[in-house]
């Protein structure tokens, strides 16, 4: 890595400011607006700061908004741990456990990650009702199953990478399958974990397509009850941008704490472990 | 003997995960394909055969052909966009700047973000409202001196696309600079100093060097990006609701499905979406894993 500086290259950063202002933009708007008192609120002045810092919109968007933060966060929580306890055994197996037919499998896993719901939203909207998996149980569900292809491609990578001694030693030791796993990969696998973890947190706190389809008016997640929220007439749009940082502050603060992780994990849904 | 033991306990730790995506992605697809090719249309289910009439009907569909139209010109802008944008910020960012790690992150932030937000935010700012009721990007530009870049936005039904795809350009091309700046750091040093040696200029070094260096980059960012694309649903939906003009395929497959009832229809839709995908990622996985194999 090249962390010397190159003379002559400052007026990069004419540029690089410049693009930096543009991915603030919405950020700023959505701060300053929404730390804006309702008597400071007009067209006219939105791009200024606020006068001082007012909590009305954050009040009302709060009121309007906390059961569905609460009903994200049951259905992430379990919809998380689950989907990445799963990966990291389908993980094992498929890296360091081979059985005959797991290079066959292991693609059309993959393929499930890429595919576009609406192919398979009749039969899961059908399926969850013939079972009585409605609301949140069921999104849990979805969420998991959907979440095993990456979960599994993650782990597998990490897993593959390992030298394949450290397993032969245990196994001369008289260590099982499953005596491997807990003791020696599991512990290691921390990093990993981290990694699928805050990668199902996001996608899955994120999602609109499968809560919209799969819950109603009571257990509306966040993303599905601040677009509705935002498409009434009746709601001022400052407390919409107040609305959207409450929506956008858990995944938020957790990519400011661990976004080395988070880039780990954007590369490993490009295939590249 | 604890090998078999093992094969059997193995095999029955990934069969649930293994049985669930079979089930949940192939059987359901092929529940789909057969839905797709039936005349179901109202609350209850009814399969009774229809042969290829909903796709022949898609085709007919002059909704549909807008979306075509609208889908390509996303694709279009939002996929260009986030190449060049990114691969640009890259360049900049590997030259060696101090503050690089505080670049990178701002660049990359609007991911962690869902489309939901992005689009109520973005819904804001390129509010057509004009007169006294100006505001947004609009207000901004104006108050830049900068009228002439007023416009209507989302709201025009040719430029409308591509105005949502800037949006979705601000909140993906964080993830091609991440992807090419991982490319340009894997190219040895000794490749950018023997074509400097030879008296390429900085320019030149990027364009016949790093360029062709990094086309399996731009291969994979072109294919994850069409494929997401292909896909657009939430943040059209946040930023301009169920409007004709800016309709798209994912869209319509929910409306004609859940508020139409035509189930048939709805599946058609799906299952052409489906083939849309698979024709960019199925070449794309088996090319990864092949390379995979070979290392």
């Amino acid at each position: 890595m090249n962390t010397n500086l190159r003379p002559g290259k400052y007026w990069l950063y004419i540029p690089l400011i410049l693009m930096a202002v543009f991915y603030l933009l919405p950020m700023y708007v959505m701060l300053a607006t929404g730390f804006k008192s309702f008597a400071e609120i007009d067209l006219k002045t939105m791009w200024n700061l606020p006068k001082g810092i007012a909590f009305d919109n954050y009040v009302e968007a709060w009121a309007r908004l906390s059961p569905s933060l609460k009903n994200s966060f049951i259905m992430v929580i379990p919809a998380t741990l689950i989907s990445s306890a799963l990966g990291s055994l389908n993980g094992f197996v498929l890296a360091k456990w081979k059985f005959r037919g797991a290079d066959v499998i292991f693609p059309f896993l993959l393929f499930g990650m890429f595919i576009p719901y609406q192919s398979i939203m009749i039969p899961l909207v059908q399926f969850m009702r013939s079972v009585g998996l409605g609301g949140i149980p069921g999104l849990i569900l979805a969420h998991i199953i959907y979440g095993i292809p990456i979960t599994t491609l993650t782990f597998r990578n990490y897993y593959a990478s390992l030298p394949q001694e450290l397993l032969e030693a245990a196994k001369m030791d008289g260590a099982d399958m499953l005596g491997i796993y807990r003791h020696i990969l599991l512990p290691i696998s921390l990093p990993s974990f981290v990694v699928v973890l805050i990668w199902q947190f996001t996608s899955a706190w994120n999602d609109f397509l499968f809560a919209v389809i799969l819950t109603g008016n009571e257990d509306w997640p966040i993303t599905v009850a601040l677009n509705n929220m935002a498409g009434s007439q009746i709601i001022a749009w400052n407390v919409q941008m107040a609305g959207s940082l409450l929506a956008a502050l858990p995944t938020l603060l957790v990519y400011i704490f661990l976004g080395r992780f988070f880039l780990r994990g954007l590369l490993a849904g490009s295939l590249k472990g | 003997m604890s090998k078999d033991k093992d094969r059997i306990l193995n095999i029955l730790l990934v069969s649930p995960s293994i049985l669930a995506v079979f089930i949940f992605v192939y059987a359901f697809i092929g529940w789909s394909v057969r839905v797709s090719l039936s005349k179901w249309k109202g609350l209850t289910a009814d399969y009774t055969w229809n042969g290829i009439n909903n796709y022949l009907d898609l085709f007919r569909d002059q909704r549909f052909q807008v979306d075509i139209r609208n889908t390509l010109i996303f694709t279009g802008v939002f996929v260009i966009g986030s190449i060049v944008l990114g691969f640009i910020l890259a360049v900049m960012l590997d030259q060696g700047l101090k503050g690089e790690g505080f670049f990178r992150s701002l660049f990359l932030f609007p991911m962690a973000i869902s489309f939901i937000v992005t689009g109520v935010v973005w819904r804001w700012l390129m509010n057509p409202a004009t007169g006294a009721r100006t505001s947004g990007l609009n207000l901004l530009f104006s108050y830049l001196g900068l009228d002439f870049l007023e416009n209507a936005w989302h709201t025009t039904p040719t430029w409308g696309m591509a105005a949502i795809a800037l949006a979705a350009i601000w909140q993906m091309s964080g993830y091609t600079m991440a992807l090419y700046l991982a490319g340009l750091r894997a190219i040895p040093v000794e490749l950018r100093e023997a074509a400097q040696i030879d008296g390429a200029n900085e320019l030149q070094v990027y364009r016949y060097i790093m360029l062709p260096l990094l086309s399996p980059v731009t291969l994979s960012a072109l294919i994850i990006l069409g494929h997401i694309s292909l896909k657009v649903f939430d943040l059209i939906i946040a930023i301009a609701g169920k409007q004709y003009a800016l309709d798209v395929p994912a869209i319509y497959m929910w409306q004609v499905t859940f508020d139409g009832l035509f189930y048939g229809k709805g599946a058609a839709i799906g299952i052409l979406l489906l083939i849309s995908v698979a024709v960019l990622i199925i070449p794309y996985i088996r090319f990864t894993l092949r390379t995979e194999t070979e290392q």
